[in-house]
């Protein structure tokens, strides 16, 4: 925790979001412990609701902005569902991974890692041809003089071998799936970041700190073809996987009294309530003459890609005040309501491609047709019901087709999928 | 792990089978509607191509004829031109460039693109004024590439006050933000240096290119140059979208002729004759 608060008063941003941070911190931190204190075998649903509500907020972020898009979290603070997923992940993968490391050793989890990080790029590859698809139609069927320029962006198409070698070596990435590519470089370094953890837990997360700080300092990035840079900054971002898979290692323990403390959760609302408050003023355009400047000047831009501390801060105070609010053993977690959004979150990756595809697919049946508001939004409700559906039979294979086949297997899951059928 | 991809394939393609069918389905009754429309819309219409628009995007054939009003929000600053009110105070000839990229322009078709419908409208609503509106039409260039002529640019011209309308070329390429809101710093400071006025315009709302082009990060960040500087912003995105959602336009159907495209170009000529005359505090009695 120490190193939480010392690390991150590197960046130049001083003042309020440092103390909130520090308060905070440690307080959505200690919502882990009474979840890896758990039964080892039972399933954290808390984790996966908030992962498949994640994964529908950024499906319905993907689709143009509709009614449905002011249930977004994006519209009431600062940090949106991005942050929720790569946390989340972080923390399952360290998780299931950190097991396999301390039973079977180093050399078997990082073999199981790279397969997962083979199947998350194969995913993505698949994602990449729905892409070319989609863009190729639009490259050939929208005329609009009014775009003339924008259309040049479709230049690429004339150079698919280039533009096909590059996203293979993920530095093409269309603006939808920049997610993938850096949850791939996530996991890579998963082997390593585990392996430092088993030696010193805090230590690593102050390292991941102090990255994150020279990522600000020194401007750090990674390119992307044909320019500029990758849209999630990996050495930025880290600090949120590294943060999830700290608090699944336990680290976390240390701090549930700070979680409880009344004066964590106060710092919490209060933050959350000035970052809404401030969003509104983006979307009130009216209301901008209420937001002081100096506080503009100080606070804009607010990075998404190098992870603005503003932003990390509101995750999490958001994730503090969840906790807090949603116990372990809530009995929702069992109704049948909230069913499709736990499914979602279990089957993660699958649901997540769908979810790109559909918002795709959702982008031409909305450019075909002009139907309005009204087909807006049955398009987003109809991509919510497949995806839920589709998580169902993911599940429904995996507790009752595949049953008799994987027997043997553990959390981690059958090998014989990944590279093999795609 | 889980159920495999296998399945995640079948199901994808059986989504995309339904979808297929759900859009073939809709398709099919508001293109007959579409067609119809631009049918009765071809005989109503040999006229001159003025406010009113004939070519209604929209499938109801009800709709009565759309304006393209901007609420008062989206043409508010507090940045003040205070070099063209002393222009128009003085008597002196008011010079506007417009500096832009490719849609600054209707390729073939200048006089209506928005450049000349802003000199047109602020002759009509400045009468006692000489107004001349250039435009330097930098195509394919960058924030930064712009901003290094800003010097020479400046000197040869002297305008009064500079639209410079940026950042599609940057998103494009997505240029890293910060470099291009340094760029946008560099050519901002140039420009005012050179005594002139400046206002920035920012992209364009394109919703078909939205899974393509990522402009949020460019739009936020000469939103910070423009409070940084003290210049007024054109929020053109923010205007284009009001009107795509209010039905004025609808801007994520596949194919428009010319008509949409001159509509559009006149209504942003419109509004920002309004917002020049506003932020330079005309009121209307200076205008006569």
């Amino acid at each position: 925790m120490i190193s939480v608060a010392d690390g991150i008063t590197g960046p130049p941003l001083a003042g309020a979001p440092e103390a909130v941070l520090r308060d905070v911190a440690p307080a959505a931190a200690g919502a882990v412990p009474v979840m890896s204190v758990a039964v080892v075998n039972e399933r954290e649903l808390r984790l996966d609701l908030f992962r498949g509500l994640a994964l529908w907020l950024i499906f319905i972020d993907h689709l143009p902005p509709n009614v449905l898009t002011w249930l977004t979290l994006r519209n009431y603070g600062f940090s949106d569902a991005t942050e929720i997923f790569i946390f989340i992940s972080g923390y399952t993968a360290a998780f299931v991974y950190g097991r396999a490391m301390r039973e079977a050793g180093f050399v078997i989890a990082t073999a199981r890692i790279l397969r997962r990080v083979w199947q998350i790029y194969v995913a993505h590859v698949f994602l990449f041809t729905i892409f070319l698809a989609e863009i190729s139609y639009v490259a050939t069927s929208f005329d609009n003089p009014l775009y003339s320029e924008e259309m040049g962006i479709l230049d690429f198409l004339k150079q698919p071998d280039i533009t096909i070698v590059q996203a293979l070596l993920l530095r093409f990435r269309p603006v939808n799936m920049d997610v993938l590519p850096l949850y791939i470089v996530l996991m890579m370094f998963l082997p390593f970041i585990l392996w430092l953890m088993k030696w010193r837990t805090d230590v690593t997360l102050g390292l991941s700190v102090l990255l994150y700080a020279v990522t600000w300092q020194y401007d750090l990035y990674l390119s992307a073809y044909p320019n500029g840079v990758w849209a999630f900054n990996p050495f930025a971002w880290q600090l949120l996987f590294v943060f999830g898979a700290w608090c699944a290692q336990g680290g976390a323990k240390r701090m549930s009294r700070l979680l409880a403390s009344p004066i964590t959760l106060w710092i919490s609302l209060a933050y959350l309530i000035a970052a809404f408050c401030v969003t509104l003023t983006w979307y009130l355009p009216q209301l901008s003459f209420l937001m002081p400047r100096w506080l503009e000047q100080w606070m804009y831009p607010i990075d998404k890609t190098d992870l603005d501390v503003l932003r990390f801060a509101h995750f999490l105070a958001l994730a503090a005040v969840t906790v807090r609010f949603l116990p372990k053993d809530w009995r929702g977690l069992k109704s049948p309501w909230l069913r499709p959004l736990i499914l979602c979150g279990q089957h993660s990756l699958e649901i997540f491609c769908l979810g790109v595809f559909l918002a795709f697919a959702g982008h031409f049946i909305l450019a075909e047709t002009p139907g309005g508001a009204g087909l807006h939004a049955v398009v987003t409700l109809t991509g919510i019901v497949i995806m839920s559906g589709a998580a169902w039979l993911f599940s429904w294979y995996k507790h009752s087709a595949d049953k008799s086949a994987s027997r043997t297997k553990g959390t981690i899951g059958n090998a014989d999928m990944a590279g093999g059928s795609l | 792990m889980r159920a495999g991809l296998r399945a995640v394939s079948v199901a994808i393609l059986l989504a995309f089978l339904g979808l297929n069918v759900l859009a073939g389905l809709l398709t099919a009754v508001p293109a007959r509607a579409q067609e119809t429309s631009k049918e009765t819309s071809k005989d109503a219409s040999p006229d001159a191509s003025q406010a009113a628009p004939q070519n209604a995007p929209q499938d109801t054939p009800a709709t009565t004829p759309q304006s393209c009003d901007v609420p008062d929000y989206l043409l508010s600053s507090e940045s003040s031109l205070t070099k063209v009110a002393d222009a128009v105070k003085s008597g002196h000839p008011l010079d506007i460039l417009v500096v832009g990229s490719r849609s600054s322009t209707i390729p073939s078709l200048e006089s209506a693109a928005y450049p000349a419908r802003l000199q047109a409208m602020l002759k009509e609503k400045l009468p006692s004024v000489t107004v001349n509106v250039s435009v330097e039409l930098q195509s394919k260039k960058t924030s930064e590439e712009v901003a290094a002529g800003f010097a020479k640019l400046m000197e040869d011209k002297k305008p009064t006050l500079v639209i410079w309308q940026t950042g599609t070329v940057d998103a494009m390429r997505s240029i890293d933000p910060d470099d291009f809101r340094t760029a946008v710093d560099d050519g901002v400071a140039a420009m005012q240096k050179a005594g002139t006025d400046v206002i920035l315009m920012n992209l364009q709302y394109s919703p078909r290119t939205e899974s393509m082009i990522s402009a949020p990060p460019y739009l936020d960040n000469l939103r910070v140059v423009a409070q940084q500087y003290d210049v007024p912003l054109f929020d053109r995105f923010g205007i284009m979208h009001q009107w795509n959602d209010s039905g004025d336009f609808d801007f994520f159907s596949a194919s428009h002729g010319l008509e949409l495209v001159k509509r559009v170009h006149d209504c942003l000529g419109r509004a920002l004759s309004k917002f020049v005359i506003d932020a330079a505090h005309l009121a209307p009695a200076q205008q006569n």
